[in-house]
């Protein structure tokens, strides 16, 4: 499962984050947002023509773009 | 005890503070008085309120309402002004989110680290107790060394005791943290404080999910669209025809008809004052002296849509409806070199321009402010001139009201196309969070809503005033004909509309739906009208909306702006001229 990213998940399955890349503003962002290595994170849904990934961390939803979503590397 | 003049004034200055979406607004609202305004912080466009209370030691105090962040490592103009604010502040009310606790700990440990005195509000403590989640108080003020009142506001619950505590503060110190020792210590605090229990899904969490995939959200979107404006349609016309015209008619008419009587029925002081009697009697609408058309229109044409559209989006915002809106429509507008966001101020623009100017301050950047205010000015109209052009125009056919309407949406959406290919620069990726959705507290709302129209009062009434004013002076010393004469030919040669019409397109620049009303009597073709309104949508935005937006978008980009408007206006017409 190597070099998986958020945009490769299923809706509804659950992944481990393990990287995250990024300028460090959005990397900051993230992690103060609780998007940080070692979380697991599930994916709610993704929506059309690479538009933005709804996702589940803890108990927060977040909207992520797709760019950044390709950005944050999730394993099993 | 509690340090004072921090921020300049005499007063101590009480900070809440917290995530976004925690109710902080709420909690806010309880606090304070009737006493609150929203103003800029300086020098920027994000918005905070601010109030006063009083607090145990008898004294009053300052209560700001400072943007939601999530940590106080700026990232946005607002985060900025945030941590600007942090400073002036004397006492720091942390909102916590009791349903979200680890998340919302990384900005209390930022925030205790600063020594200024504080204390949490563990707020939203009714919700998290239904979820399952169980929080011991007592262990998580021990280990968070600062006084942590559950509290809930929608209730009210807590608020009592979470001001005793405003009154016995001491400032602390505390050994600061590395982000990742922070995170550290929130694994160990919720780990002593916090146990989760597994619940069942409620009603409002199903729809969560629902309302957020792609293939049921968007029809739920169409749908919550439609259903908003109508409401805003039936409250804004209940207003106006029940409270506003009914007062203006039986109570302002006969004063305004004594007036005028007195004055002699004609004459300068009397055109500017009263307007011109239009066949003898005294018309709100075309009238156009300061105390008829200058009055009525703000307040009983503008204001009744107005304070029906700021209700119902007060409702939405406090659903938490919004950020799910905008995750559906991010995908179109980035397209247009826009994101998901920019949604809210064509809705509102929708409404009136007006405040859809004041809510480009949403948009980070720039170009993206430029983008969402030119399409907004140019292809979004307002409800009062869509009124006007579906009376006027569906009477010669509805398939006219097709091309109105159907051009307006052709220039919107290729005018964005364009303006994203040569403006410098990409449409930021969007990162926001879904909140859960919470039923909107009445109280909650119709403060919002007070605070919103009270704005709208002193920012738009005098500019109507003054709009009204230079046209009767322009009119009363003849400049209204020259520019008619000079400008006719043009009119006539590009988009093959008759001298007349430039009154209309002169009032425009005022009032967009008295312009439209004045192209009744000119017996215009089908086209000539499908032309007219079309163009005035287009050419410009009205001085009140013009005025906002200049103050957004600074005046070097608000020419560029205006250029372009003119520029699509004169393409537009003269390309349905050819085809009509």
């Amino acid at each position: 499962m190597f070099g998986m990213n958020l945009t490769d998940l299923n809706s509804n399955e659950t992944a481990v984050i393990k990287t995250i890349g990024g300028g460090p503003g959005v990397v900051s962002r993230l992690m103060s947002m609780g998007i940080r290595p070692g979380v697991n994170i599930t994916k709610i849904s993704a929506h059309f023509w690479r538009g933005p990934v709804t996702v589940r961390v803890g108990r927060t939803k977040l909207a992520i773009g797709y760019g950044m979503a390709k950005k944050i590397g999730v394993g099993k | 005890m509690i340090k004072k003049h921090k921020g300049g004034d005499d007063r101590i200055n009480i900070l809440l503070m917290g995530n976004p979406n925690v109710g902080k607004s709420v909690i806010f609202s309880r606090l304070t008085g009737v006493k609150v305004s929203i103003s800029n912080y300086p020098g920027t466009t994000v918005g905070f309120s601010q109030g006063e209370m009083i607090i145990p030691s008898g004294e009053v105090a300052t209560v700001i309402d400072v943007p939601g962040v999530y940590s106080l490592d700026p990232v946005s103009k607002a985060d900025e002004v945030a941590v600007e604010m942090f400073e002036k502040g004397d006492i720091i009310v942390n909102v916590l989110d009791a349903t979200n606790l680890e998340r919302n700990l990384f900005l209390a440990l930022e925030l205790r680290e600063k020594g200024v005195p504080m204390v949490v509000a563990l707020n939203i403590w009714d919700e998290a107790r239904h979820k399952g989640i169980e929080i011991d108080v007592g262990k998580l003020e021990k280990e968070l060394g600062v006084p942590v009142v559950p509290t809930c506001a929608i209730t009210g619950a807590g608020i009592k005791e979470l001001v005793e505590h405003l009154g016995s503060l001491r400032s602390k110190t505390f050994h600061p943290l590395d982000r990742d020792r922070k995170w550290e210590e929130i694994g160990r605090i919720t780990g002593i404080s916090q146990k989760i229990h597994h619940h069942h899904h409620t009603f409002l969490e199903r729809m969560e999910d629902i309302s957020t995939r792609p293939l049921t959200g968007f029809p739920i979107a169409v749908g919550v669209i439609y259903l908003s404006f109508m409401a805003v349609r039936a409250v804004g016309e209940g207003l106006i025809n029940f409270v506003f015209d009914p007062l203006f008619e039986n109570f302002w008419l006969p004063v305004m008809n004594r007036l005028s009587g007195i004055m002699g029925g004609a004459g300068f002081a009397h055109d500017m004052l009263i307007g011109k009697l239009i066949d003898g009697r005294i018309d709100f609408g075309q009238s156009f002296g300061l105390l008829t058309t200058g009055l009525y229109v703000p307040l009983a044409a503008v204001l009744p849509y107005i304070a029906s559209f700021y209700l119902i989006l007060g409702i939405l915002e406090d659903l938490g409806y919004l950020p799910r809106l905008a995750t559906q429509v991010d995908n179109l507008m980035h397209h247009l070199g826009l994101h998901g966001y920019a949604i809210v101020p064509f809705i509102l623009g929708l409404g009136c321009n007006v405040p859809g100017a004041m809510a480009l301050r949403l948009m980070e950047n720039r170009r993206e402010k430029f983008i969402a205010a030119t399409l907004m000015a140019t292809a979004v109209p307002c409800v009062a001139q869509v009124a006007m052009i579906v009376g006027l125009v569906g009477e010669r056919g509805g398939g006219y009201l097709g091309i109105v309407f159907g051009t307006l949406l052709i220039v919107f959406v290729v005018k964005g196309l364009i303006l994203n290919r040569v403006m410098k620069g990409r449409s930021p990726e969007i990162l926001w969070e879904i909140p859960p959705y919470r039923i909107p507290r009445p109280a909650a709302v119709l403060k919002k809503l007070w605070m919103r129209v009270s704005g709208f009062l002193t920012e738009a009434v005098p500019y109507v005033l003054a709009g009204v004013f230079v046209i009767n002076v322009l009119y009363f010393f003849g400049v209204f004909d020259i520019f008619a004469n000079f400008f006719a030919p043009v009119l006539n040669k590009l988009w093959g509309l008759p001298k007349e019409t430039i009154s209309a397109m002169l009032i425009g620049f005022f009032r967009k739906d008295v312009a439209v009303g004045m192209l009744a009597p000119l017996g215009l073709t089908n086209g000539q009208l499908v032309i007219a309104c079309t163009v005035l949508a287009i050419y410009f935005p009205c001085i009140a909306t013009f005025i906002v937006m200049a103050r957004e978008l600074g005046i070097k980009d608000m020419l560029k702006a205006a250029c372009l408007m003119l520029f699509t206006a004169i393409v537009v017409g003269a390309v349905m001229n050819m085809f009509m």
